[in-house]
């Protein structure tokens, strides 16, 4: 198990290895003199010059790639063009409110997703089941912006029962914190909703005809503890590696979902430096992102044990 | 396991499902009877004939240009004689939405034909060189660590907005999909008795993967490339509404909903009807998906 948990950490670390060259290569794969690019089209020559060294893009590409990735391996991701700040301390200042929502969308997601994938499956090819399916299909087609202005739009400006947009600090109490992220957290979790609970509802089906679940009802097991209790604990795999891969989902979906709403986090940040073309800042928050994503699943797939004895490693 | 075994008693609610021998109506042939039968590749499919003909025909469904300003005629709402009112520009919302189609389609089918193509290759190539697979493979493991909206965004932010780049952007985000899919059936039909007998009997490697292995990835790929032009959409919209996408001087639905955006609480019209058409489109292509994923494998319709 332990030499398992190492193997499984060691094996992260090409993975890993290859989102960095990329995502530093990314420079040079664009078409044309990246300095130029970055600099915009009213730059003047010398603004391009100082980017250009500023980047380091005089240098030859490997030496470059070896001393940026070893400024990432101790924690430094560099200056932001456009504001002269490091690029961490930018990153920790807007954490607090994507990692809040993207908190409470996963709570909120898994709460809601789970249940109606137990239920469609339990009562499979009833008017319930074709609801979840249809809600399904529909969760995966309307666009996140598209979810959070119709929201917005009902909830905030219509009926004004939530704030319309902004976002609150945790440390302004919890009542109005979450209030600001209610409506972004349900937006944002409609794909993953339906996403979980298609695998809930998949994995189920197959379950309840195995026959355990049989003997179990043969001994009396009253339905909920045959649903919750022996179903759902062995479909606990499968659903549980679907909230890691779907994660993804989630980062994607907070860059659109922030400035939906207006919630000053990594998304914001990521797309101001877009329209800045502030490339370090931009790297270095989708070097973060890409660290979360692979640690996230990483942690699941060590977590596999704890919902299945049966696999050991 | 038996999925034939009958529900014990007093529990009809979980009953297991009979597996679908005999067809419960009475099968009808041809087109019509293909449709009756995967009612959402018919839904889906007129859905989406309907948005190609609304942008193959755009100049000439009541449309004005789409990108004619008239400040005097500033946020008008939907009437008579704007359908969808007019923007902050004095645009009409309802021919550039119309127009819009055009984008939404190009990028989604641009994007699903390309990274099909593409994918395809990569996956044949790792399933079929060995030495290739492990480094192939984790290439791709690493592609698909990064989201894929912010590795397209990642390309977006050091090209020119086009919509030539828009497609490049979220193909390279979508390769490592099909790549692997590709790569799994490859590597399952090898170990076929066929492949193996064409294998042995000294087919050369090109007529084996013309004759025994592409066939038999059509089908995924139809499906998966459906998905992906799904997705594809969605993250053309994504990269315009967050200013990474199409140049904002041609009208696609991210652009506009960009525009109506800093108005939306007063002008809500200007972010809805390109919201609706967009989420309109990507049902249509998504129904017709799950359609062909039922017709094309009933085994795989079964679990999800």
């Amino acid at each position: 198990m332990f030499a398992y948990i190492i193997r499984r950490i060691a094996s992260t670390i090409p993975v890993m290895a290859i989102v960095a060259l990329f995502v530093f290569s990314l420079l040079y794969l664009a078409p044309g003199d990246p300095a130029a690019v970055i600099a915009g089209d009213q730059a003047t020559p010398a603004d391009v010059e100082r980017i250009r060294a500023s980047l380091g893009l005089d240098r030859p590409f490997l030496i470059r790639f070896g001393e940026w990735a070893f400024r990432i391996i101790q924690g430094d991701l560099g200056l932001s063009i456009f504001t002269n700040l490091p690029v961490t301390r930018m990153i920790a200042q807007r954490i607090e409110p994507t990692l809040s929502l993207m908190v409470v969308t996963l709570i909120l997601a898994i709460g809601i997703a789970v249940p109606m994938g137990v239920v469609a499956a339990w009562k499979s090819g009833s008017w319930i089941d074709r609801m979840v399916m249809s809600f399904a299909v529909l969760g995966f087609s309307v666009p996140v912006f598209v979810v959070g202005y119709v929201l917005a739009y009902i909830f905030a400006l219509q009926l004004d029962w939530v704030p319309v947009q902004g976002y609150t600090p945790i440390s302004n109490g919890f009542w109005p914190w979450l209030q600001n992220l209610i409506l972004p957290a349900i937006s944002l979790g409609g794909v993953y909703i339906a996403l979980i609970a298609r695998i809930t509802r998949a994995t189920m089906l197959e379950i309840l005809q195995q026959d355990y679940i049989r003997t179990a009802r043969a001994k009396g097991a009253g339905q909920r503890t045959i649903l919750f209790l022996h179903a759902l604990k062995n479909a606990a795999v499968p659903i549980v590696t679907v909230i890691g891969i779907g994660v993804a989902l989630l980062i994607g979906g907070a860059v659109v979902t922030e400035s939906v709403f207006a919630i000053p986090g990594l998304g914001r940040l990521t797309v101001d430096a877009i329209l800045r073309r502030d490339y370090p800042v931009i790297q270095g928050v989708i070097l973060l992102f890409s660290f979360v994503y692979v640690l996230v699943n990483l942690v699941i797939d060590l977590s596999y044990t704890l919902f299945d004895p049966r696999i050991r490693y | 396991m038996s999925t034939t075994a009958l529900p014990p008693g007093g529990v009809p609610a979980a009953a297991p499902q009979m597996p679908d021998i005999l067809p419960n109506r009475r099968a009808r042939k041809g087109v019509l009877g293909y449709l009756y039968r995967y009612p959402t590749i018919a839904i889906g499919g007129f859905l989406l004939l309907v948005m190609l003909a609304i942008a193959v025909f755009a100049p000439f469904l009541w449309t004005k240009d789409p990108t004619a300003l008239a400040p005097a005629m500033r946020t008008r709402p939907p009437g008579e004689r704007w359908w969808f009112g007019t923007d902050m520009l004095g645009r009409d919302v309802y021919s550039r939405v119309l127009y819009g189609t055009r984008v939404s389609l190009t990028v989604g089918f641009g994007v699903a034909i390309a990274s099909s193509i593409i994918g395809l290759f990569i996956g044949l190539v790792a399933g079929f060189v060995r030495w290739a697979d492990s480094i192939i493979m984790r290439v791709m493991d690493g592609l698909m660590s990064i989201p894929s909206i912010l590795l397209a965004i990642a390309l977006m932010a050091l090209t020119r907005g086009s919509v030539g780049n828009v497609i490049l952007a979220i193909t390279v985000a979508e390769i490592p999909r099909v790549s692997r899919l590709v790569r799994g059936v490859v590597l399952s039909l090898r170990e076929q008795p066929y492949v193996e007998a064409a294998i042995a009997s000294g087919t050369r490697t090109p007529v084996i993967i013309w004759r025994h292995i592409l066939p038999n990835t059509l089908a995924p790929m139809t499906v998966q490339a459906t998905y992906i032009c799904a997705s594809a959409m969605i993250a053309e919209a994504i990269l315009s509404f967050i200013g990474a996408g199409t140049p904002p001087i041609i009208p696609s639905w991210g652009n506009i909903m960009a525009e109506g955006r800093a108005l939306w609480q007063v002008k809500p019209y200007i972010v809805f009807f390109p919201a609706i058409f967009l989420s309109i489109t990507v049902l249509a292509v998504n129904l017709l998906g799950d359609g062909l994923r039922d017709s094309l494998d009933p085994r795989m319709a079964k679990r999800v």
